[in-house]
């Protein structure tokens, strides 16, 4: 079943949280805050969680983004969880690869790559 | 309202400091810059940079005070992009902004917007004041 809020899609492949973001554009600061209190609220509510963010659908993405990111790697960790992401096309990549960040998280090609990694 | 200077192909905007009203002029220029038959990376990298401009003059140049002004003059055409965004702050030494790669700052959740801009564009300049960036991006 899935469930819809602030432009996520949040499904449960087995044991893990499958995110994907509906906007085609992580760039607007508002959207952005809204995307990171609702992932909190689902790192919060499940400790331990296995959470795999899909990129498929974006196209565009701000260092705010990044930073809300970095924020909720920092909380996965503390709520011994893990966060893997996936489908990040070549030139969102790039943005990773220049901030250095494809070092920080754990990145796959594929969701199905990902999954089988947890 | 966007005008345009008789003695110089470049469009000045004056907008409220605050992200949603820079969003028009955002795609105004995006737009113009699709019609350049500029690359979809070009468009990329101009889209980012641009957000990346705006974010900071909004947040950091006019420290969220939607009282004060942003100014985007910009001006396109079939060799390159030139847009200058100027808030109403005090200005800042960018040459002071630390290196957000650096082990000790990679965690950390902020401090990678000048870093994308420079990445991303072939030119990024400042006035001597700090409060007005100069992007420039040449077509491939």
């Amino acid at each position: 079943m899935a469930e819809t809020k602030a432009n996520l899609k949040i499904t449960k492949e087995g044991q893990v949280y499958v995110v994907e973001f509906e906007d085609r554009k992580i760039l607007d600061e508002l959207a952005i805050t809204q995307i990171g209190e609702q992932l909190s609220e689902l790192v919060a509510s499940e400790p331990g969680i296995r959470l795999l963010l899909n990129f498929k659908n974006v196209e565009h993405l701000s260092s705010a983004a990044l930073g809300m990111l970095i924020t909720l790697e920092k909380q996965v960790k503390e709520e011994r969880g893990r966060l893997k992401l996936s489908n990040i096309r070549p030139q969102i990549f790039e943005v990773f690869k220049i901030t250095r960040l494809n070092r920080l998280f754990e990145i796959h090609d594929t969701a199905e790559a990902a999954l089988q990694a947890f | 309202m966007a005008k345009r200077k008789a003695d110089l192909p470049t469009t000045e905007v004056v907008i409220p400091s605050r992200l949603d009203a820079a969003r028009t002029v955002e795609e105004d220029i995006l737009r113009e810059v699709e019609k350049h038959g500029y690359q979809p990376d070009a468009a990329f990298a101009i889209r980012l940079s641009l957000e990346e401009a705006i974010t900071n003059a909004v947040k950091h140049g006019n420290a969220n005070d939607p009282s004060k002004h942003i100014r985007i003059r910009y001006a396109i055409d079939g060799g390159k992009v030139e847009i200058h965004v100027a808030d109403d702050g005090p200005g800042f030494d960018p040459r002071c902004v630390p290196d957000p790669t650096s082990p000790s700052r990679l965690s950390l959740p902020n401090g990678r917007g000048i870093m994308l801009m420079r990445a991303y564009m072939d030119e990024v300049t400042y006035n001597d004041k700090g409060n007005e960036i100069r992007l420039v991006k040449r077509k491939a």
